[in-house]
C-alpha cells in the first residue's frame, strides 16, 4: 500500500514537432526531456537510482550510462504499450515507498513522425507487443495491421450496442482541439476545428476518420517520483499519488475472443485505484485520458467509472469534457491535438494543473486529478493524484 | 488479373507449431478449432492448455463453418504497404456457432454491405501450395 507515500517532483518535456523532425536520436530526445525533469526537480542525475523506460524506445542501462546514474538499482520496462507511463508511475510509487529506490525517472519519447511510425511497428516487429505472434499469424494476413484498425473493431461494436455516434466521437476531437488553442506548445495550436471539418475528414479505418486519430509526433517527456519525505527538500510543490493501479483485458494478447468485448485493463484497475485513493470519480477536478483515438476516451470514461457503460457518448457531448464542463479532459490537447509522446505528457499536464501552472487552461482550484494510460490490445493504467 | 496468377505480396502467417496446425487443416479446406477433451470447450487462437479446466488434452474439432459478423472495420487507407492496392477492404470478426471468434474477411460482400449479425459461412482462399486462408461468404440460406 503506497497511498500518499509517493510524489511526482519533476517534469520535463521537449518541444513537439513533425516536419522536418526533431534532428535528435530517439535516445537523445528522451535524454533532453529527462534533463529538463531533473532541472525542474532540482536533482542531480547521479541521485536517480531507478529508471522505468517506455517499451521499445530505450534501455535503462543506456539512460543510466548517458545521464551518469552510477548507482542504478531499480529498473524495469512494463510491456503495456501506452499504458506504460501511468503503470510505471504506480511501480515507481511502490518502489520509493518500500525503499527499493530513492528517485525514479520515467522517461519516454520517440521520433514518432520522422522515424519509425507506430502504425507500422506491430506489423514489422513481432516482439513489439505481447500479442505480436497472434497478430502476425491471425490478424495481419487479413490486413488488420495497425492500432486504429484494432480499436475500430471495438468502436464499431460500441456504436452497435449503445448507439454511440460519429458526432460523439467528433465531440472528443473538438474538445481536445479547443484545449490545444490554449496551449502554445500544442501541435494544433492556432488550428481550430469544427464539427463539419471533423465529419468531412477522410475515413481511415471505419468508424475512424483521420481526425479520430492522434498526431504522430517527434517529442519526449519525463517525470521523477520520490518519497514524501525526500520531496520536502526539493524545489517543487509535490504532487501526491493517492492511488494507482494497472490491469488487462482478458485475454490481453488476443482481441477477438473476449467474453466481455468492452472489458479493458481499466475495468478492473479503476475501482482498485479509487478504492486506494479513498475518493470517487466525481471527486476529480479533471482527467487526462489516453486519447490515441477518440472512441478510446469514451470507452475509458465508462470503464473508469466516470459514467456507466454505454453513456460515454452522452458524457462527452455538449462541452461535457471541455474546460468549464463537468469533467475537463486532456486540458493540454491530448494525443489528438497536443502531441503523441506516448502518454507521458498526460502525467506532465496533470502535474502542471495540480501545481497551478497550467496558464490559460488552468482548471480553477484543481485539487484532485486522474490520469489514465491505454496500450496494446487494451491494457490499462490509472493514477489518482492530488496537490 | 486473377488471384491465382498475380504474385501474392501480402504478409503470411508462420506455419509452425499450433498456428501451423490450424493452417494445415485450412489447406485441406477444413476449418478446425481446438476442442478441450476435459470440458468440451472450443478455443481460438490455438493454445497449449485449456484456460477453463487446465486440461492439456484436446483435439482439432471440425467447425460447422457457420457464423455471424460480430464486428468489422473498413480499411480505406492502408497502414501497411502490402495492402495499399487492396483498399477498400474489411477485416471482419466472425462469431462461429461453436462460440469462438476469428478475424477474417467476407469475400463476396462490399464493405458497405456488411452488418453486425449477418450470417456467413466459411470458404477457403488458396494463397499457394503451402497456405490457404479461411475466409467467409454470405450464408446461402437463413440459419
Ligand atoms: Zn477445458
Amino acid at each position: 500500500m503506497f497511498k500518499d507515500k509517493a510524489c511526482i517532483v519533476g517534469i520535463g518535456e521537449t518541444p513537439f514537432c513533425r516536419k522536418p523532425g526533431s534532428g535528435l536520436s530517439e535516445m537523445g530526445i528522451q535524454l533532453k526531456a529527462a534533463v529538463a525533469a531533473l532541472e525542474d526537480a532540482g536533482l542531480k542525475a547521479a541521485q536517480i537510482d531507478g529508471i522505468l523506460p517506455f517499451p521499445n524506445v530505450g534501455k535503462a542501462e543506456a539512460f543510466a550510462a548517458s545521464l551518469g546514474c552510477e548507482n542504478l538499482r531499480f529498473a524495469a520496462t512494463l510491456h503495456v504499450g501506452g499504458a506504460a507511463p501511468v503503470a510505471s508511475l504506480r511501480m515507481a510509487a511502490m518502489a520509493v515507498s518500500s525503499d527499493a529506490a530513492d528517485y525514479v525517472l520515467v522517461p519516454g519519447g520517440w521520433n514518432g513522425f520522422s522515424g519509425a511510425r507506430v502504425r507500422e511497428t506491430a506489423a514489422n516487429d513481432v516482439d513489439s507487443i505481447p500479442g505480436g505472434a497472434i497478430a502476425r499469424d491471425f490478424y495481419i494476413p487479413f490486413g488488420l495491421t495497425a492500432p486504429p484498425q484494432w480499436y475500430a473493431l471495438m468502436a464499431r461494436r460500441h456504436m452497435h450496442e449503445y448507439g454511440t455516434t460519429a458526432e460523439q466521437f467528433g465531440a472528443v476531437a473538438l474538445a481536445m482541439r479547443k484545449h490545444a488553442q490554449l496551449n502554445p506548445a500544442a501541435l494544433m495550436h492556432g488550428k481550430p476545428l469544427t464539427m463539419a471539418d471533423y465529419l468531412a475528414s477522410p475515413m481511415i479505418a471505419s468508424p475512424y476518420r483521420l481526425l479520430d486519430c492522434c498526431v504522430e509526433t517527434d517529442g519526449a517527456a519525463a517525470f521523477i517520483v520520490t518519497s514524501v519525505e525526500r520531496a520536502r527538500d526539493l524545489r517543487q510543490k509535490p504532487v501526491y499519488v493517492m492511488g494507482a493501479a494497472a490491469g488487462q483485458p482478458y485475454p490481453a494478447d488476443e482481441i477477438t475472443n473476449r467474453a466481455d468485448f468492452h472489458r479493458t485493463g481499466l475495468t478492473t484497475a479503476a475501482p482498485e485505484a479509487f478504492r486506494m485513493a479513498g475518493v470517487a470519480p466525481a471527486d476529480a477536478d479533471f482527467a487526462q485520458i489516453y486519447d490515441c483515438f477518440t472512441f478510446e476516451v469514451i470507452q475509458q470514461l465508462e470503464e473508469a467509472g466516470f459514467c456507466k457503460r454505454g453513456e460515454g457518448g452522452a458524457f462527452v457531448e455538449n462541452g461535457g469534457i471541455e474546460l468549464g464542463g463537468r469533467l475537463p479532459v486532456n486540458t493540454h490537447g491530448g494525443l489528438l491535438s497536443q502531441a503523441h509522446v506516448l502518454g507521458i505528457s498526460h502525467v506532465v499536464e496533470a502535474v502542471r494543473q495540480l501545481r497551478g501552472e497550467a496558464g490559460a487552461r488552468q482548471v480553477a482550484d484543481a485539487e484532485i486529478g486522474v490520469v489514465t494510460g491505454w496500450g496494446d490490445f487494451g491494457d490499462g493504467s490509472i493514477a489518482i493524484l492530488r496537490r | 488479373m486473377s488471384e491465382q496468377t498475380k504474385p501474392y505480396d501480402k504478409p503470411l502467417p508462420t506455419l509452425t507449431g499450433l498456428h501451423g496446425e490450424f493452417y494445415a487443416w485450412c489447406r485441406d479446406r477444413e476449418l478446425r478449432f481446438q476442442r478441450c477433451t476435459g470440458c468440451g470447450r472450443y478455443r481460438h487462437v490455438p493454445r497449449d492448455i485449456c484456460a477453463h479446466c487446465s486440461s492439456m488434452e484436446w483435439e482439432w474439432a471440425r467447425s460447422g463453418g457457420r457464423g455471424t459478423v460480430f464486428t468489422w472495420t473498413e480499411v480505406v487507407r492502408a497502414l501497411h504497404p502490402a495492402f495499399a492496392d487492396a483498399t477498400p477492404y474489411a477485416p471482419v470478426v466472425v462469431e462461429m456457432e461453436e462460440g469462438v471468434r476469428l478475424l477474417s474477411k467476407v469475400v463476396d460482400c462490399a464493405p458497405e454491405e456488411l452488418h453486425i449479425g449477418m450470417a456467413v459461412e466459411v470458404e477457403f482462399q488458396q494463397i499457394g501450395d503451402a497456405l490457404t486462408l479461411p475466409v467467409f461468404r454470405r450464408a446461402r440460406r437463413v440459419q
